[in-house]
C-alpha cells in the first residue's frame, strides 16, 4: 500500500465535496456507493516508526463529510445492532454529512461516553462495519462506511472546540458507589452512576487513571492527552478519585461496604497475570510479557530515555509471540524503541490473526516482519542467562477447529533458529488474583474470572463486576458495554432502595 | 501521596524513614511490602518491605539501602517532604504460627523485613533464634531490636570487625546439627545469602522460607516482571509471594533476572552523580 500524504487526501476530498455537496440529500443508493471511501491520513511510516506521536491523523472536515455521504441511511440499521453500546449510527452520520457536528456529538453521547477512545480502538470491522450495507454492496468489508473514523472525527471536533459537554447530574441521593479500577469498564460505571446523583469514588491501583487505556495501548494509537480529557469530564462531574489504592490490599473489598459505607461496588480490575508459553528458557533475561514491556514504555514513560527512571531493555532483534492487537502494539513499540528487526511469530496465517487489520497494515508499513506458521519451541540463553536466540518450528494449516479457524499442524523436523536478543510474549492474560484471593465469598470460575449474572451482579450482594476480570481478555468496547449494564443494575438497585426508604419514612 | 515524618541514617548507605500512611499501617502484616515512586511522570517504582508500622501515628517504617539513582534520591529527601506515590500493603502476609523453634537469619538490609516477622513469631510463642550478619560492622542494622526479641542471638560479620567472624551460614549449620533440629528457618537478605542458607539447611530437611525482592513494575499481578521458577512452576512474587520455599527457588535465574538492567542503571546512577557534583560545584 503506497502512502498518501495528509495533504493529498485533503485535496482529493475537497474536489469530491465540490462534486457531491449540491446533491447531498438527493442521491440514489447506487450513486452513494460510488463515492470513493476516504482513507485515514497517517504519519509517514518511515518517520512515525521513530516517534510516539499518533499514527492516524484523523479525517479533515471534507473527508468526514464525504465519508458520511456514503451512508445509505438504511432502515435496517445493522450497524446499530452490531454496536455493543447501540449508538444510533446513521443518525450521527447524517449530522456529520450536514456539518451539524454538535448534534452528531449529542447523538453519540446518548450511548457512549468515550467516543474519542472508541473511535480509535474499537474493532469496528467486526462490529458496526461488519454488516454495513455499503460494504455488502461493494462486497468488501473494508469499503463499509468508516463509522469508527467518523466517530473519532466527531469526538476530536468536540475536543478542539474546547467545550466538552458535562453530562447533567441528578440531585444527590446520598448513596455511595465504589468503582474498583479505572479502565474502560470502570470509567463508564463511574459516569453512569454519578449521573443518577450517587456519590462515586474510583479506586485505582496505579498512580494514573485509565487502566489498560494508559498502561497497555501505546501513545501512538491512543494519546494520553485523550484519556486525560475524558477523565477531566469525570472530575468535572465530581467523581472522587483515589489513586495508589489497591482494593483487596489497601482495603478489603467488603470493608468498602462494611467500614466505609459504600452501598454498591463495581469491580473492574481488568486483566491479570500474563500467560507464558510454558517453553524452556522463558525466564531468561530478555523475555518479557507484553504487559510488562508496554507498561514500562507507556505508563512509566521508558520511551523517553532522557527523563524516565524506569529502564527498558535495549534490543536489536525482537521476537513477539502472538497475533493479537497487543502483539502488534508490542512489536511497533519495540521498533520505536530502536530495535532493528522485529518479528511477529504467529502459529497460523494472517487471515486467522485476531489483530485488527488496520493495526497489521500499519505494522507492516513500519517494517515489522511477520513470521506466519511458525512458533517458538525454546528460548536459548548465553552464559549470563540472557536471550541469545530462539528455536522455532514450522506449521501448516490443517482442518478447521472448534473456532472455525484452520488448525495449525506441526511440521516434523522443521526446527530452525531465529536470531533474537529479546522475546515479548503476547498470548493473553489470566485473571487478576488479588480480589479473589482477598474476597473468599466471591465466586470465580476455574480461570479465576469473576462469575456474574445477566445484570453483572456477582455472588456477593451489592458487588458487581465487568470487563476483563469477567470476560478474560476482551476489547475496550465490550468492557464498556459491561460497565453500562452494571451501572444500570446498580442504579436500579439503589433507586429501589431509595424508594423503599421513602415509603418507610412516611 | 505520603509525607516523610522521620528520617535516620542507620549506616553508611542505609536509611530509615517513617512515612505517613494510615491505611497501610492499619492493613499491613509482617512480610508485606509497599511500592513508592518519587515522581508521578518519570519516577521508577521501588518495592520496599514494611519494617514496622504504628497505627496510632498512622505511619509505616521503611528501611532502604542506596543502590541506584532512585534510592539515592529517596535518601536525599527530608522530613516534611512528600512522596507522590505510595501504594500497599502488597504481597501475601507471612504465615505466622507456633512452629516451635524458628531460626531467623538476616543478612545486611534483610534484617529490616525480618524484624516484624521475628516479632510476630515471638508473639506467637516460638523459640526464636536470631542470626544477623553483614559484610562489616558498619552495615549491621537493628541489632538491639533483634536482640530484644531473640531467645538466642548471634551476630557475625564477614570481616570479623564485629561479633563472630563468619558467614551467617556457619552458625546456621551448627544450629541445624543440634538435636532436636529447628522446626523452621526464615532467611532474608541478598539473593546469594538466601541461596546459601537454603543450601545449608537442605541436607537437614529444615523448611526454609525466603523472601524475594525481584524486579517489579505494578506489584499487583499484572506485569509478570517478578516471576521466578519455584520447583517446576513459574510464580509471581507480588501476588504469590514474596515468601517461598527456599529449597525450591531457582536462585541463579532470579539473580540473573535481577541484573537485567544493571548496565543501564549503573549508567543512570553515574550520570546522576556527575550532575549532582556539577550542581554542587556550580553552587560554590
Amino acid at each position: 500500500m503506497s502512502h498518501h500524504t495528509h495533504e493529498q487526501l485533503a485535496e482529493e476530498a475537497k474536489k469530491l465535496i465540490a462534486e457531491y455537496l449540491y446533491k447531498i440529500d438527493d442521491m440514489k443508493a447506487k450513486e452513494r456507493t460510488k463515492i470513493p471511501p476516504q482513507e485515514m491520513p497517517a504519519q509517514d511510516p518511515e518517520i512515525r516508526s521513530h516517534n510516539l506521536d499518533e499514527v492516524a491523523l484523523g479525517y479533515t472536515m471534507e473527508q468526514a463529510r464525504i465519508e458520511a455521504m456514503r451512508c445509505l441511511q438504511c432502515v435496517k440499521k445493522s450497524c446499530v445492532d452490531d454496536c455493543p453500546v447501540k449508538i444510533d449510527i446513521p443518525r450521527f452520520i447524517n449530522h456529520v454529512a450536514h456539518e451539524e457536528y454538535d448534534q452528531a456529538v449529542g447523538v453519540i453521547k446518548e450511548a457512549s461516553l468515550l467516543p474519542a477512545i472508541c473511535g480509535r480502538v474499537c474493532p469496528q470491522e467486526t462490529q458496526c462495519q461488519a454488516n454495513c450495507t455499503v460494504g455488502k454492496a461493494l462486497k468488501d468489508v473494508d469499503k463499509s462506511v468508516a463509522i469508527g473514523r467518523l466517530e473519532r472525527f466527531v469526538a476530536d471536533w468536540e475536543r478542539a472546540t474546547g467545550k466538552i459537554a458535562i453530562p447533567e447530574i441528578k440531585p444527590e441521593t446520598g448513596k455511595k458507589v465504589a468503582v474498583v479500577g479505572s479502565g474502560p469498564a470502570g470509567l463508564v460505571v463511574a459516569a453512569d452512576c454519578r449521573r443518577e446523583g450517587h456519590h462515586v469514588t474510583i479506586f485505582e491501583a496505579f498512580h494514573k487513571l485509565g487502566g489498560v487505556l494508559r498502561y497497555g495501548i501505546p501513545e501512538f494509537r491512543l494519546p494520553n492527552d485523550i484519556i486525560d480529557k475524558e477523565i477531566d469530564v469525570l472530575k468535572a462531574m465530581d467523581v472522587e478519585i483515589k489513586t495508589n489504592f489497591v482494593v483487596g490490599r489497601t482495603r478489603k473489598l467488603t470493608d468498602l461496604m462494611d467500614k466505609d459505607g459504600y452501598h454498591a461496588i463495581f469491580v473492574g480490575t481488568g486483566a491479570g497475570l500474563p500467560m507464558f508459553m510454558g517453553i524452556e528458557g522463558e525466564n531468561l533475561v530478555g523475555v518479557f510479557s507484553a504487559n510488562e514491556y508496554l507498561t514500562r514504555a507507556n505508563l512509566m514513560r521508558a520511551f523517553d530515555k532522557g527523563h524516565a527512571d524506569t529502564p527498558i531493555y535495549q534490543s536489536k532483534n525482537v521476537a513477539v509471540l502472538g497475533g493479537g492487537n497487543v502483539a502488534m502494539d508490542s512489536a511497533r513499540m519495540a521498533k520505536r524503541l530502536g530495535a532493528e528487526n522485529v518479528y511477529v511469530v504467529y502459529r497460523r496465517t494472517e487471515v486467522e490473526m485476531p489483530a485488527r487489520k488496520e493495526e497489521v497494515a500499519h505494522a507492516k508499513e513500519e517494517g515489522i516482519q511477520f513470521s506466519f506458521l511458525q512458533n517458538a519451541k525454546k528460548i536459548l540463553g548465553n552464559d549470563k542467562g540472557r536471550v541469545k536466540e530462539m528455536q522455532c518450528v514450522r506449521y501448516e494449516l490443517g482442518e478447521p477447529d472448534a473456532s472455525g479457524r484452520r488448525r495449525p499442524v506441526l511440521i516434523p523436523n522443521s526446527e530452525f533458529i531465529l536470531n533474537v536478543d529479546t522475546v515479548i510474549v503476547a498470548i493473553g492474560n489470566g485473571s487478576n488474583p488479588l480480589i479473589s484471593q482477598t474476597t473468599p465469598l466471591l465466586n470465580v470460575n476455574k480461570w479465576g474470572n469473576i462469575i456474574v449474572d445477566e445484570t453483572q451482579k456477582t455472588s456477593v450482594n451489592r458487588i458487581f463486576a465487568g470487563g476483563d476480570i469477567v470476560l478474560g481478555a476482551a476489547t475496550v468496547i465490550l468492557a464498556m458495554g459491561e460497565g453500562r449494564r452494571a451501572a444500570a443494575a446498580i442504579n436500579k438497585m439503589l433507586a429501589e432502595e431509595i424508594e423503599k426508604e421513602k415509603t418507610a419514612m412516611n | 501521596m505520603s509525607k516523610i515524618l522521620f528520617k535516620k541514617q542507620l549506616s553508611k548507605d542505609v536509611y530509615m524513614m517513617r512515612l505517613d500512611a494510615p491505611l497501610i499501617a492499619e492493613e499491613r502484616s509482617a512480610g508485606q511490602f509497599i511500592i513508592l515512586q518519587l515522581d508521578d511522570d518519570y519516577g521508577e517504582r521501588i518495592p520496599l518491605t514494611i519494617a514496622d508500622a504504628d497505627t496510632k501515628e498512622g505511619s509505616i517504617t521503611i528501611i532502604f539501602q542506596v543502590v541506584g539513582k532512585s534510592t539515592l534520591q529517596l535518601s536525599e529527601k527530608n522530613v516534611g517532604d512528600i512522596i507522590p506515590t505510595l501504594v500497599g500493603p502488597l504481597g501475601k502476609p507471612t504465615h505466622i504460627d507456633n512452629f516451635g523453634t524458628v531460626v531467623c537469619v538476616g543478612g545486611g538490609i534483610g534484617v529490616a523485613p525480618l524484624h516484624p516477622i521475628a516479632q510476630a513469631l515471638k508473639k506467637a510463642g516460638n523459640n526464636v533464634i536470631t542470626i544477623i550478619g553483614a559484610r562489616t560492622k558498619d552495615l549491621i542494622i537493628l541489632e538491639d531490636e533483634m536482640k530484644n526479641i531473640a531467645d538466642e542471638f548471634i551476630l557475625c560479620t564477614d570481616d570479623g570487625s564485629y561479633g563472630r567472624k563468619a558467614l551467617v551460614t556457619v552458625p546456621l549449620k551448627e544450629i541445624c546439627e543440634r538435636s532436636p533440629k529447628p522446626n523452621m528457618v526464615i532467611a532474608i537478605g541478598p539473593p546469594i545469602m538466601m541461596k546459601f542458607c537454603s543450601e545449608t539447611t537442605r541436607p537437614y530437611e529444615v523448611f526454609t522460607q525466603v523472601s524475594l525482592n525481584t524486579i517489579m513494575v505494578d506489584g499487583t499481578g499484572m506485569c509478570g516482571g517478578c516471576r521466578v521458577n519455584v520447583g517446576k512452576e513459574i510464580k509471581f512474587v507480588c501476588v504469590d509471594g514474596p515468601e517461598f520455599d527456599g529449597h525450591k527457588v531457582d536462585f541463579d535465574n532470579m539473580m540473573a533476572r535481577l541484573n537485567s538492567y544493571k548496565e543501564l542503571e549503573r549508567e543512570a546512577h553515574s550520570c546522576f552523580l556527575e550532575q549532582e557534583i556539577k550542581d554542587k560545584e556550580a553552587l560554590r
